[in-house]
């Protein structure tokens, strides 16, 4: 008796876990093919978006009258965008198909600038017209290559979840269809990027001015690390690594680090001109005594101790719990320099300065002309949308969505319950740029 | 101007005394700092509550001390005829507590309930907030009587120090740095936590700057959810570790990385030398270690 309804027991018992088992791999599978499916959807949806822009960039060159293009060149931007999107969906990130990108933001920026300008006043040049042609042959390319691997993946039912397999397994990298075709998208674009593309013409670097005020002469590591523990504040008892960077950064620095009780620091000092560029120090900050004003006083007088300029401006105070964070930008002659910014973050329970970033600073500072003001206060007030109340005004210099330096006038107002920053260019009174200002966010 | 200023001073001092009689403590509200724009905390919450008293500011009182509040001050100071600075100091505080009134017992309870509540002079308090689901509130008539009969009902919360006035009030809204909300950080902090949680806190912002390079850069998706989730970008995405509850270092490394220390120099890749699997990964230039983890364009 006790046999029989054992064996029930553990049949029953056999049957649930196999009913169990088969619906755990029904689950499994539909969801595999729902990931699946969203792969080849983006895929797809990629080689087609390519396939449009191939078609839309000739169309471009073929077309002749101003009205037309702009609204080609905005469509030619749109599926820039849309094809970057589906990119993005891919399981790519570990894959070099970077160059494609690189192709799509070129092309992206490219048509960009052209629609957005008054192509009346400005036709494409001949430079742009060529640089456009040698767009249309990379998007030929890529568009074949890509076409060339869709036709497999739809011949072979290649599925994009065994390339994220084999991207977790390496070592069988090299045998996937896939993962082989986009290498050959990516060889082929290769060739096109350095000679054919005119660079400075794309826009691709957004026009750095490069850490002019470096100059040359170099620091040795130890009077780098003399000034890594002044600015660190620690003494020569407690250990700090440093360490060069490598070929991949813009500009050398010499990187050190220290940790000590409940207190670590972290600062980049340039190898040029033995600038400070980030400090960072980290502990635990107790309750607050200072207000954020003399924080802010404590920041200023940090700063105008170090290689900076004096004349600061501040663009923005927060705090957060216990810290104060401070943008400031230098001030000449009432000009604001909004490139050269400064942020810094200062501790509340004691006003020590935690930190402070000079990048911006280190990278755009030169001595600049600044140009005369076209257009009074009163003709570019005038430019500003007339339902802001204006509250505020002063003079500065910004960088344009080109990254060009314009100097502008700045415009504090309210509409409602919103402040916005309004930046009117001073010699032509277009408007350059509208900032939304946050306001704080409820605690939810 | 200075002179201006003290013998406003001396007449407000004057006059307070006249009118509220040995009532210190009332001047005594705001504390010593100088308030200023991005300031959070109690002092922020009784500025702009006085500030709406008088009428200046229609925004939520949620202690911090954002760009209403400063327009707000502004035109205090402007109508007042004080120096214009957006600054709360001393001289400024002084005629705020001699200007208007600041019911803190009133104010503190609606904080701590959570309800929508304004604090306009000479309106009926009842019809300045949400109906109580409970109980009626009590001990707060008629607002429309004398300044001398408002000082005398204000005078008993005071002392009294009712539960509603416990002192550091929690503001009710936060800071966020422009362009992202609470969320972007929380979302950013996961990925850190789950990326880097055994790294130092340079090597924490260092990974929370390289999620913010790859939404500055034009290769990568354009939001921070994006960038985090697209497939195979980041370990932690894949094998779920985003999902652990990152801590409060993490959290400020990502505050940190937005405000805009970035210790990596604008790398947009990282990856682990011990356990990386693509060979591609290490033909990328690199620019430095930090922690376990390699920087690389």
């Amino acid at each position: 008796m006790f046999r029989w309804s054992l064996i029930t027991l553990l049949s029953i018992a056999v049957i649930g876990v196999s009913v169990w088992g088969y619906q755990e791999h029904q689950e499994k599978n539909a969801i595999l093919i729902q990931a699946e499916n969203n792969y080849q959807r983006s895929f797809h949806d990629l080689t087609y978006n390519l396939d449009l822009l191939h078609d839309k960039i000739g169309s471009t060159l073929a077309m002749n009258t101003r009205e037309q293009l702009s609204p080609q060149l905005a469509e030619i931007w749109r599926l820039t965008s849309m094809a970057h999107n589906d990119v993005g969906q891919l399981p790519l990130t570990l894959l070099p198909f970077n160059k494609t990108e690189e192709f799509l933001q070129q092309m992206g920026d490219f048509s960009y600038r052209t629609a957005i300008r008054d192509l009346d006043k400005e036709p494409l040049s001949d430079d742009e017209l060529e640089a456009l042609e040698s767009l249309y042959e990379v998007s030929g390319d890529i568009e074949q290559e890509l076409r060339k691997v869709q036709n497999m993946v739809l011949n072979d039912n290649l599925r994009w979840m065994d390339v994220q397999l084999a991207l977790v397994n390496n070592d069988e990298q090299a045998d996937n269809t896939i993962i082989d075709g986009f290498e050959t998208v990516e060889k082929t674009v290769e060739g096109y990027s350095e000679g054919k593309l005119n660079a400075s013409m794309m826009g691709t670097s957004s026009k750095k001015d490069g850490f002019a005020i470096l100059g040359d002469e170099k620091v040795s590591e130890e009077e780098a690390k003399k000034k890594m523990r002044s600015l660190l504040r620690i003494d020569e008892e407690t250990d700090i690594t440093v360490a060069s960077t490598g070929e991949g950064a813009n500009v050398p620095l010499y990187s050190g680090s220290y940790k000590a009780d409940d207190t670590t620091g972290y600062i980049d000092i340039t190898q040029n001109g033995g600038y400070p560029l980030t400090l960072m120090i980290n502990r635990e900050v107790e309750e607050r005594n200072k207000s954020l004003h003399e924080a802010m006083q404590n920041a200023k007088d940090y700063l105008s101790k170090l290689d900076f300029t004096t004349d600061l401006a501040l663009v923005e105070s927060n705090q957060y719990d216990n810290v104060g964070v401070f943008q400031f930008v230098p001030q000449y002659d009432d000009v604001w320099i909004y490139p050269d910014a400064i942020q810094i973050k200062v501790a509340l329970d004691n006003g020590e300065v935690l930190g402070f970033v000079a990048k911006d600073y280190l990278e755009n500072y030169h001595e600049r002309e600044i140009p005369e003001v076209k257009l009074s206060e009163e003709e570019a007030r005038d430019k500003v949308n007339p339902n802001l109340k204006i509250q505020e005004h002063h003079l500065a210099v910004i960088e344009d969505d080109m990254g060009e330096e314009v100097l502008t006038y700045v415009y504090l107002g309210t509409l409602n319950q919103d402040t916005y920053k309004i930046f009117i260019n001073a010699s032509d009174g277009s408007e350059v740029r509208v900032d939304k200002l946050k306001q704080a966010e409820m605690k939810y | 101007m200075k002179k201006k200023i003290t013998i406003c001073l001396i007449i407000f001092a004057i006059s307070s005394f006249f009118f509220i009689d040995g009532k210190n403590d009332q001047v005594h509200g705001f504390s010593n700092q100088v308030i200023q724009h991005g300031a959070t905390g109690d002092d922020v919450i009784e500025l702009q509550a006085r500030l709406q008293y008088l009428g200046f500011y229609n925004g939520d009182i949620d202690g911090v001390f954002g760009w209403g509040t400063y327009w707000a001050l502004r035109n205090f100071q402007y109508e007042f005829g004080m120096e214009i600075d957006g600054l709360a100091g001393q001289a400024v505080k002084q005629k705020l507590e001699d200007a208007s009134e600041f019911d803190k017992a009133y104010v503190h309870e609606q904080i701590q309930q959570g309800k929508k509540f304004t604090h306009y002079g000479g309106v009926d308090k009842e019809k300045q907030t949400e109906p109580s689901p409970t109980k009626q509130k009590e001990g707060d008539g008629g607002q429309q009587g004398s300044n001398q009969q408002q000082e005398n009902q204000q005078a008993q919360p005071e002392n009294n120090q009712p539960q509603a006035t416990e002192e550091d009030l929690e503001p009710t809204a936060v800071n966020i740095p422009q362009g992202f909300s609470q969320n972007d950080i929380q979302i950013m902090a996961n990925a850190v936590y789950g990326e880097a949680r055994g790294e130092p806190y340079e090597g924490q912002v260092a990974v929370a700057s390289v999620i913010l390079n790859r939404v500055e850069s034009s290769t990568f998706p354009n939001t921070v959810s994006g960038v985090i989730f697209e497939p195979r970008a980041f370990t932690a995405v894949s094998d779920g570790q985003i999902w652990l509850t990152p801590n409060e270092r993490a959290r400020n490394a990502v505050l940190d990385a937005i405000n805009g220390w970035d210790p990596t120099g604008e790398a947009l890749y990282y990856f682990n030398p011990d356990t990386a699997t693509s060979g591609w990964i290490w033909s990328r230039p690199q620019i430095k270690r930090i922690g376990k983890h390699v920087f690389c364009m």
